[in-house]
């Protein structure tokens, strides 16, 4: 056993030291939301399989306020994950290039969020056009 | 030399966080906050009789079967890759947890859904 102890660099709140960090930090703990929501649908695809009394049971525990809050904060979280991706995409995409000139950053980033934005409400639409 | 496994969590890690930007936040308007409420939505939306048949439709469980398992893929691939970050020791059996969590999700929703029929 070497009595060395060399100096090791704190890296406690590394991340809280530059906003750009912190926004990476937000970016990559919107995963964790993510999951939870998952889970929430695969529960209610459980207890829909499991009949009618446990689907009703699941289905009256979404409409608590707390699951509420809770879906609030989830919306959040998606905005702020969908914000984030298109944000990236630039960076994480193969470079495209259109009549000679790299297609820009923030063209991507537009295009990606148009794309959502139209996804979005045509999910909408089709739910409304199943609900009526 | 042996191939990396690592394209394949990295394809559903992306396939699950494009599913999530493109209709992420609408999911979570309609499934928890319209519908619970009664809000723009009619509240039997997802009343037994109607989620019952959607899930029975090739399509439907189509739908409910890629928004899980992709959003766990996405979410557990992403976790895994920043406990570093947050000062958590990695390796081999932290990835196993994370990616096994995932499976194990992903496994269930499969069960369910088979179980619902066609």
């Amino acid at each position: 056993m070497s009595a060395r102890r060399p100096y090791m660099r704190p890296m406690d709140g590394w991340w809280r030291r530059n906003p750009f960090f912190i926004r990476y930090m937000i970016r990559e703990a919107t995963a964790v939301l993510v999951v939870a929501y998952a889970t929430v649908l695969l529960f209610g695809v459980i207890r829909l399989a499991q009949g009618e009394s446990a689907y009703d049971a699941w289905l009256a525990s979404l409409r608590s306020p707390w699951s509420v809050a809770f879906h609030i904060v989830l919306l959040a979280n998606f905005v702020y994950h969908t914000w984030s991706w298109f944000q990236v995409m630039p960076k994480t995409m193969p470079i495209i290039v259109m009549r000679g000139k790299r297609l820009q950053p923030a063209v991507i980033t537009a295009a990606g969020l148009l794309a959502a934005a139209v996804a979005s409400a045509g999910l909408l639409l089709l739910t409304l056009g199943i609900g009526s | 030399m042996r191939r990396s496994n690592a394209p394949i969590f990295w394809s559903l890690f992306g396939a699950g966080g494009v599913l999530a930007a493109l209709i992420g936040p609408m999911l979570v308007f309609i499934t928890g906050i319209a519908v619970p409420l009664g809000l723009v939505l009619p509240r039997d939306l997802m009343s037994y009789p109607r989620m019952l048949m959607f899930a029975q439709h090739w399509a439907g469980k189509m739908f409910l079967f890629a928004v899980i398992a992709l959003f766990l893929w996405h979410g557990m691939h992403r976790i895994f890759h920043n406990l570093h970050d947050f000062g958590i020791k990695t390796g081999t059996g932290a990835k196993l947890v994370c990616y096994g969590l995932a499976l194990l999700g992903t496994a269930v929703s499969a069960y369910a859904l088979l179980a619902l029929g066609f």
